[in-house]
């Protein structure tokens, strides 16, 4: 178990500058993403587009600003779950919190601060009649662990890098590769694509270009995939594997179970410290929304500053705050 | 004024109209029509969450850029008449277009 003062879901930009808010006021903090490294969406959607909003940088790339905060942080020593959901927040007796991930971590905290932006990023799934009932039992939207799929047959669907990737790298480890997409040209790197078409060339893949799954079928586990091409033809594949890569996309989650009042997806709060409906729970950046919000990093960075302000006095009740410049004070760290 | 039509998820058609040369593109002008859009990225062609289908006038409008080729092609449901509307301006080539929204709900 994790003890911490403050426990951040969210590990993008306005979840990383509430640890500096929070530790210039001496309250530790844990952060957990569901993504695999930090940023959020600046990391994991546009790493490399520049930014011109954020005061005192008249450029900053995405990724730079995401660098920067975590050189920002260090001194106050944040730890972090990364890739791992948040499913369970448990109020205990003496009314701290316990937050559960669907990896069996535990974080025990005073105060919870949702920073999740546009919510969990998840796997894109495509429109294929029975994909669900088979997930986990054959249907896969990642590869976790590659290992599982040798000598077995493998299809992949998706047109771009990790499709391309995982077929490339597949090619010697599974008993079949097929990767089917929807065009007959990839947008992956080129690199990738001329080595998808290789492989194709010398019988190591088959590649099926200009076609779509649109069924698959199996006894408790899959055994066939039905892919259709766009002169409608229908065709058969046995498989033992799918995944399908069709990219990430952001879902509200297991947020919309919390008690939280939501509004179109963004929880309901109050301007003057960011908080919840629910006392000791906290929302900032992207996924909250309050009469003329804009979803802006900068404003995320705003709601941080009050919020600590606020939840100052759970973590430490019987102190008086007193509020201090960092050019009196500087930002000693932990 | 520009006018063309907008079917939403539920197949109901309503005509859309907007004063020219407002310098908008088609995501923001749905998402101020009160359409139930993400539009997560914000109109950078990066999300995909503003995709729509073309049902008529895809002959006059722009053609398709390579970033926003690179989206549609990591959509499952993408056609042929897929577009993104964050990479659609609104101005006389979508006029009498019709979109239908297919991108995810809020």
């Amino acid at each position: 178990m994790i003890t911490t003062d403050i426990c951040i879901i969210g590990a993008g930009p306005v979840g990383l500058f509430a640890v500096f808010e929070a530790g210039l006021l001496k309250m530790r903090c844990h952060l957990i993403d569901a993504l695999p490294q930090v940023g959020g969406q600046l990391s994991e959607i546009y790493p490399q587009k520049p930014i011109y909003d954020i005061p005192g940088y008249p450029e900053v790339k995405a990724q730079e600003l995401v660098d920067n905060l975590m050189q920002q942080i260090a001194p106050f020593k944040p730890t972090f779950s990364l890739g791992e959901r948040v499913e369970v927040l448990e109020q205990q007796e003496d009314k701290s919190y316990l937050v559960q991930t669907n990896e069996g971590t535990q974080v025990r905290c005073q105060v919870v601060v949702i920073a999740g932006g546009l919510g969990c990023f998840e796997p894109r799934k495509p429109e294929i009649v029975g994909l669900e009932q088979f997930e986990g039992k054959g249907v896969g939207y990642m590869v976790k662990n590659p290992e599982l799929l040798r000598d077995r047959r493998v299809v992949l669907a998706g047109g771009g890098d990790s499709a391309l990737d995982w077929t490339i790298f597949l090619a010697s480890v599974a008993k079949e590769v097929t990767l089917i997409h929807r065009s007959d040209s990839f947008r992956g790197a080129p690199d990738s694509a001329e080595k998808v078409f290789e492989l194709a060339q010398e019988g190591k893949i088959n590649l099926i270009l200009n076609s779509n799954i649109r069924a698959i079928h199996g006894n408790g586990h899959l055994q066939e995939v039905i892919v259709e091409g766009k002169d409608k033809v229908q065709s058969s594949l046995k498989a033992d594997h799918l995944v399908a890569l069709f990219g990430l996309t952001p879902k509200l989650g297991p947020i919309a179970n919390w008690n939280l009042a939501i509004d179109k997806s963004a929880i309901k709060v109050n301007t003057e410290d960011y908080s919840t409906n629910v006392e000791r729970i906290y929302a900032i950046g992207d996924i909250n929304t309050y009469p003329g919000k804009l979803k802006l990093i900068l404003c995320g960075f705003h709601e941080a500053a009050l919020m600590c302000q606020s939840a100052f006095k759970y973590v430490y009740p019987s102190q008086k705050l007193s509020f201090k410049y960092t050019t009196v004070n500087g930002a000693p760290g932990f | 004024m520009i006018q063309f039509i907008v079917e939403d998820r539920d197949g109901t058609r309503r005509p859309v109209e907007i004063p020219e040369g407002m310098g908008l593109n088609l995501m923001e002008v749905l998402k101020a029509s009160e359409y139930n859009i993400l539009a997560t990225c914000g109109g950078m062609a990066l999300c995909a969450t503003c995709h729509v289908h073309i049902l008529e006038g895809e002959d006059k409008l722009p053609p398709v850029s390579d970033a926003e080729l690179d989206i549609l092609d990591t959509l499952p449901s993408a056609h042929a008449n897929s577009r993104l509307a964050c990479q659609l301006r609104v101005e006389e080539t979508i006029e009498g277009a019709v979109f239908q929204i297919a991108g995810e709900e809020n």
